[in-house]
């Protein structure tokens, strides 16, 4: 009786007295949810052009953090003002990643045209080893702080008093959040309306049918990789400024994995609210749940179990293709 | 030459089905076992034993068990390392539980538990399939790393949070702890290695292999034919995991003497399924050779500098290290995807026709 006091009372009881509390927790839930939506939608876009699990894309986002901060790092002593060091070091992270990108096409994707998925999904893993041991050899692996001002993120925080209690919002949350929707809004208008765009949902519905219409299966796989470091280099440059630079980022990777299997995997809208979803939930769980009964830490699986009992219900997901097998 | 296979006819369809159709197959087998058992010991150093061959025996053992699921059953797992954290959990608490049993019969008794597991999560595979059952099985990995972590119970209430194996001898013989001598552990791991290896051979070969090749190939097919799906998945997870859970508590017991939760954390889940697909998935062999390179190549590589007279610091080593073994894993997968068994598959046949092209 205690326990199921504990378990379908209490934690609401409290949500009720505490509203404000509930609302800072519903917040900190959006913010993480909003980047594992991020780094789920380059998995998505990679996996809709090319059927390959990109295992990379959680150190794609650490390799391109970490690259912005070690070049930020390198011409510090060279241009003296931080500004114009990180106006530098920016198109050239880019460019970083576009190197990535076109060097994943030539060397690994190239050769393996064809294979199964789990020797490609291999390869991805083989790619993150890679990316691990270069970005610390060349940059380094201790812990780095996050070029947050001289990038132009505000760092204050906004209060707000609602029933008559104290809510915080930090502003760089409030920057990750906007800068989400803008890069999600701006990446649905590509997809949708420019050619290229049009070429990689065209390439994701039918390998074949694109090809034999000319599209360029390399042109589009580099642009599809450079577009998913792109957008981990934005979930770097957020969640570094969180939680500081560090390969111990890579943890949230894996937080992408179940917001995949929840959304789908060839679901770019499916990505967005499975993570969003993710988000919300791992957090209200940990805290109204996680610490009480289970002794608290129980955001390193409840986003898997959660995504697990739900595909249950579902296996393609909830906004998956469904699947048809034939004989 | 050494592969002419002349004047070996084969009358019956047992013998063509043999383990061993080709006579120079099983000499070659002598001589590695024989290697294995006899040579090295004799000249192996406590290095060696340490940080090569029980660990490379280990790791076979436990990319076997992988196999078993991801190459013969076809369902792709990369929740390894926590079913092998199950097995050597299971192991402590059976022996602080029973402290007279010995340690070799907890072994193998530890090696169910991990199969329940096993089997437990393996349900959602009869209805999610490939990287959505990848995902899946990470759900286990990380459940079962915070359980370790969170349940005091499993580690005795021990305030270091980690287990740690106390000295036990098998007719006065110490086997595991500070104090047993690595050539007694050496013959223990390769003795169950052997055993576990032999039996998987076998198993592979029958009824139960051919089942999960039929399912691994298709499902649906194979319903059709008339295969139990939920059996045949179910069977190779728990398979699968007595294998992993037994390689998991070896890895404790009579290598690293202790753990840590996050020892059976997602890096090595990762290096298993590593070892299992440039071994060569489907192939028993495989698992070895994969094993010898990914365990071996890094204790090599951190040699090679002070054997070249170069001077790089540790932590550079460690870097430039893992880089290599990442490019060197994409590079293998291009070379051959089908893995280090196919490889040496090509060159049999080649040994067999030679010195003719054809």
């Amino acid at each position: 009786m205690e326990t199921l006091y504990s378990v379908f009372i209490d934690p609401f009881v409290q949500m009720g007295q505490m509203p404000d509390f509930f609302m800072q927790v519903l917040w900190e839930g959006l913010v993480s949810g909003v980047l594992y939506a991020l780094i789920a939608l380059g998995f998505v876009l990679i996996f809709k052009s090319s059927r390959i699990f990109n295992f990379a894309q959680g150190i794609m986002v650490v390799f391109a953090a970490l690259s912005l901060v070690g070049l930020h790092g390198f011409l510090m002593p060279v241009v003296g003002n931080e500004f114009v060091a990180a106006a530098i070091a920016m198109p050239l992270t880019l460019g970083i990643m576009y190197a990535l990108a076109m060097s994943v096409e030539r060397v690994v994707l190239r050769p393996l045209v064809g294979q199964p998925d789990i020797i490609l999904f291999m390869a991805t893993i083989g790619i993150t080893m890679f990316l691990i041991g270069f970005g610390e050899f060349v940059f380094g692996g201790e812990n780095k702080v996050m070029i947050t001002e001289a990038l132009g993120i505000p760092t204050g925080a906004i209060e707000f008093e609602p029933f008559g209690g104290f809510l915080l919002l930090e502003e760089k949350d409030v920057f990750a959040v906007v800068m989400a929707i803008v890069l999600v809004v701006s990446l649905l208008v590509f997809l949708n309306k420019s050619a290229m765009g049009r070429a990689i949902r065209a390439l994701g519905d039918d390998h074949q049918a694109a090809l034999s219409v000319g599209i360029s299966l390399s042109t589009i796989w580099v642009l599809v990789w450079f577009i998913a470091g792109v957008i981990a280099l934005a979930t770097g440059i957020v969640w570094g400024a969180r939680a500081g630079v560090s390969f111990a980022l890579e943890v949230i990777a894996y937080k992408a994995l179940p917001v995949l299997m929840l959304g789908g995997l060839e679901s770019v809208s499916g990505a967005i609210i499975g993570g969003i979803a993710i988000g919300l939930l791992e957090k209200l769980f940990e805290i109204y749940w996680g610490q009480p009964l289970f002794g608290g830490n129980t955001e390193t699986w409840f986003a898997f179990i959660f995504a697990l009992i739900v595909l249950l219900f579902r296996p393609q997901g909830l906004f998956g293709e469904k699947i048809i097998e034939r004989v | 030459m050494f592969y002419r296979t002349s004047g070996q006819f084969k009358t019956t369809y047992e013998s063509d089905q043999a383990l061993f159709p080709i006579k120079q197959d099983m000499i070659l087998l002598a001589v590695i076992l024989a290697a294995m058992y006899v040579v090295f010991p004799m000249f192996a150093s406590e290095f060696t034993f340490k940080a090569l061959l029980v660990p490379v025996l280990i790791y076979s053992l436990a990319s076997l068990g992988l196999n078993i699921l991801t190459g013969f059953a076809g369902q792709l797992s990369l929740g390894t390392a926590g079913f092998m954290g199950v097995g050597a959990y299971a192991c402590y608490k059976i022996t602080s539980i029973f402290p007279e049993m010995n340690v070799v019969v907890a072994l193998f008794l530890s090696g169910f538990f991990s199969a329940a597991v096993g089997v437990a999560f393996g349900l959602p595979s009869l209805r999610i399939k490939g990287f959505y059952l990848a995902i899946a099985t990470l759900a286990s990995q990380f459940f079962l790393v915070w359980l370790f972590e969170k349940w005091a119970w499993l580690y005795n209430y021990n305030a270091s949070g980690a287990i740690e194996v106390r000295t036990m001898d098998i007719f006065g013989l110490v086997v595991t702890g500070p104090n047993a001598s690595p050539v007694v552990q050496y013959y223990f791991v390769l003795g169950i290695v052997s055993v576990v290896t032999f039996a998987m051979i076998n198993l592979t070969r029958g009824r139960y292999g051919r089942t999960w090749k039929a399912v691994r190939d298709m499902d649906i097919a194979a319903e059709l034919v008339g295969i139990n799906l939920m059996r045949a998945k179910l069977s190779a997870f728990a398979v699968s995991s007595y294998i992993v859970g037994i390689a998991g508590a070896l890895m404790v017991f009579f290598w690293k003497g202790a753990a840590e939760p996050n020892l059976f954390d997602i890096p090595m889940s990762f290096q298993i399924v590593f070892i299992a697909i440039i071994g060569g998935l489907g192939s028993v062999m495989g698992n070895f050779l994969g094993a010898i390179l990914i365990v071996a190549l890094p204790v090599v590589l951190n040699l090679l500098p002070g054997m070249l007279g170069l001077n790089i610091g540790s932590a550079t080593m460690e870097h430039v290290n893992v880089m290599v073994v990442g490019s060197l894993i994409i590079l293998f997968l291009i070379v051959e995807p089908h893995g280090l068994a196919r490889f040496w598959a090509l060159i049999r046949e080649k040994l067999i026709i030679w010195p003719f092209p054809h």
